[in-house]
């Protein structure tokens, strides 16, 4: 059994054949720099610039909005700390409790980072991972310098209300942010629609390499750069292009766009299927997160009294590739700081698993996990102390009976 | 990914002896739902009062499961006071040792043996006496001096790969920075030197902060018709304003970073931030 059944796809996705074919050539025949004066060089540069204006048609933005950095994290520092230096006298910093750690860890770390002291408020979310637009109203002053909201949460798939709340900002004079590594590609993006100034973008969650990423910042928006060096990216990014990928980025964007119809119909359909599959067959097993406000590719559901290190592992004997929310995976002691700004009683948020789709996963895959997990929740719930109690304390009645499936 | 040795793959992936055993003489439970980590190990003793049998029911990851499972087969056949000899250190040799901060699984093995025992003999477990010191997972200083002292362990890190306090909101590590020098003192009473970073409460580094102001900075700053107050002090911040000719001065960034701040770092902390307020 050496299949591999990859459902990890907002960790990390597979480099697209086509888009691997592109990049090819620029390995060992074209490797000239894109910034020399001779036109071996000076045809990569064309090529860089191809890229651009195919990142750019991706969101409806224009290429010279586009500016291509190493990852995501890369850009979200950029967006977060370009806005704060644009607008000095202003120390406040509005994000949710569920961003990604690119974007939470930084804010926490603001004071440290700039020697300057901030005011960094966390946006609650409910029960299914959505915001309070009244609280985030709210929560807006005259003091805050930035909003940095995730469009699509990384753990849940939870998509957040980025045009209405870029649109809010706006209407205060407050720049906005959007890490948007996990959405684009994935739902249709029209910046030329929106309001935001910055919007994150990481290549390898859409079938381009590791290593490259984007950030757009829209005609007008004060900007300052992170990387200071050469004059690469018209002085907004110092360093030599990572050439190979970012021509294989913009492969990537081509052929994102070509899916997008599938990502949402296709890709969707699978997602339900399994996610329906699983909580049908299983039970005491939950949904995580909004079910329709949701990306169309990620499950994210917790089998309560089982821990999610343990399911992986023996998903793992069967090359399923999943991702959970529990402490033991994280080497941190605590489940998903996601989950819990939630509220996942800790019963359901150490036995959640993340299931996430691409377009390259089949209906057979489908079914060999909807046939594989239902065994291994219920031999490991055998062997949960917690397991049988659950049963007498639900007393009996037809939760009794469920622990005598297996 | 952890790496796992191979016997404990092999232990998780068949683990031995799962179940309760009904009429157990002892039966010791630890760990919780909400740790992330449970275990529950019965035992029955023969005739000739040794380990007849072990069980275990474990929630949590591979390691626990498998120092679980090793725990069960290093029993049987022991006496309880051999029984007692078992230390985590024991469990994880067993399975060829484990990831470090994948200890604590070892010491929850060793935690449920020694409440099993002690539901058999009847008596209170002296851990569970102490007092909490970690409150996310309610751990002990008992059982915190126990593990640097078993252990040998220098750091918070440390404690908390073997015990887990100190894994959650972080509050109790000045208490464990205490409890490691208590524990090693107790072991090694020679005077050990006053070391490491200077801490002070908020109240004494106003009063210093003050004491520096008056005594230095002010009366410089009134030579050229300026003046300074101190308007809070927040952690490491500290909030002034800067009145006279200060106030409306090009230069006062400068001033409240290079001549306040040195000083009041060189004099009363050196992580002093100065801020001015509005």
């Amino acid at each position: 059994m050496s299949k591999t059944i990859y459902m990890d796809n907002n960790a990390t996705t597979m480099v697209a054949p086509e888009v691997f074919e592109e990049m090819r050539p620029y390995f060992c025949e074209l490797y000239g720099n894109p910034s020399s004066m001779h036109s071996f060089g000076g045809q990569v540069g064309q090529v860089v610039e191809e890229a651009r204006l195919r990142v750019a048609r991706l969101i409806n933005a224009e290429p010279e909005e586009i500016i291509f950095t190493s990852c995501g994290t890369e850009s979200d520092s950029t967006a977060i700390f370009s806005a704060l230096q644009s607008k000095p006298e202003k120390r406040h910093v509005v994000i949710s409790r569920v961003e990604h750690p690119a974007v939470k860890n930084l804010c926490e770390n603001l004071d440290n980072l700039t020697g300057h002291k901030h005011k960094v408020t966390q946006l609650p979310v409910d029960e299914e991972g959505m915001l309070d637009m009244e609280q985030y109203r709210e929560s807006l002053s005259d003091d805050t310098a930035v909003v940095s909201m995730m469009w699509a949460n990384n753990e849940t798939g939870v998509l957040f209300p980025i045009a209405e709340m870029a649109a809010i900002a706006r209407e205060r004079g407050i720049l906005f942010h959007t890490d948007a590594v996990q959405a684009v590609g994935k739902i249709p993006i029209d910046v030329k629609k929106l309001a935001m100034d910055f919007l994150s973008i990481s290549g390898h969650k859409l079938h381009a390499p590791k290593g490259t990423g984007v950030l757009y910042v829209r005609k007008g928006t004060p900007f300052a750069p992170f990387l200071i060096g050469g004059h690469q990216e018209q002085g907004r990014r110092g360093g030599t292009e990572n050439v190979t990928s970012i021509i294989g980025l913009g492969k990537a964007c081509v052929l994102a766009g070509h899916y997008m119809q599938k990502e949402n119909s296709t890709v969707r359909l699978l997602r339900d299927k399994l996610e329906q599959g699983l909580l049908a067959t299983i039970p005491n097993a939950m949904r995580n997160g909004h079910k329709t406000e949701r990306l169309p590719n990620t499950a994210n559901i917790s089998f309560e009294y089982v821990e999610g290190e343990a399911i992986l592992l023996h998903l793992d004997r069967f090359g399923i590739c999943a991702s959970s929310g529990s402490a033991c995976t994280s080497g941190s002691l605590e489940p998903s700081h996601v989950l819990r700004a939630m509220g996942v009683p800790f019963t359901a948020a150490h036995g959640s698993i993340r299931f996430s789709l691409s377009v390259y996963n089949t209906e057979d895959e489908v079914d060999y996990v909807l046939e594989k997990l239902p065994p291994i929740i219920a031999d490991l719930r055998q062997m949960s102390p917690f397991w049988e109690d659950r049963a007498k304390i639900a007393g009996g009645g037809s939760c009794g009976s469920c622990s005598c499936q297996k | 990914m952890w790496e796992y040795t191979d016997k404990v793959k092999e232990h998780f992936l068949n683990p031995r002896n799962v179940g309760e055993i009904a009429d157990a003489d002892g039966v010791g439970e630890v760990g919780s739902l909400s740790c992330g980590d449970a275990l529950k190990l019965s035992f029955k003793l023969g005739e000739d009062g040794r380990i007849a049998d072990a069980k275990f029911k474990t929630f949590g990851c591979a390691s626990a499961i498998a120092a679980s499972s090793a725990l069960t087969i290093m029993l049987i056949g022991r006496t309880l006071e051999e029984a007692l000899e078992i230390t985590n250190e024991d469990i994880a040799q067993f399975l060829g040792g484990l990831p470090k901060e994948k200890m604590h699984c070892s010491v929850l093995g060793r935690e449920a043996l020694e409440a099993a025992i002690a539901d058999y003999r009847g008596v209170a477990l002296p851990m569970a006496e102490g007092e909490v010191v970690c409150e996310c997972f309610g751990v002990t200083d008992i059982e915190v001096k126990r593990a640097i002292l078993e252990n040998d362990l220098h750091t918070v890190e440390d404690v908390t790969n073997f015990t887990k306090a100190g894994g959650g909101c972080g509050k109790c590590h000045d208490r464990l920075k205490v409890l490691i020098y208590e524990a090693r003192e107790e072991k090694a009473p020679q005077p050990i030197p006053m070391s490491g970073p200077k801490r002070m409460t908020t109240i004494q580094k106003i009063k210093k902060i003050e004491e520096v102001l008056e005594r230095e900075i002010r009366p410089a700053l009134k030579k050229d018709g300026g003046d300074i107050e101190l308007i809070d002090v927040d952690g490491n911040f500290v909030i002034v304003s800067l009145r006279g000719s200060c106030s409306s001065c090009a230069k006062s960034q400068t001033t409240l970073k290079e001549y306040v701040e040195k000083k009041l770092r060189e004099q009363v902390l050196d992580t002093l931030v100065v801020e001015e307020g509005k």
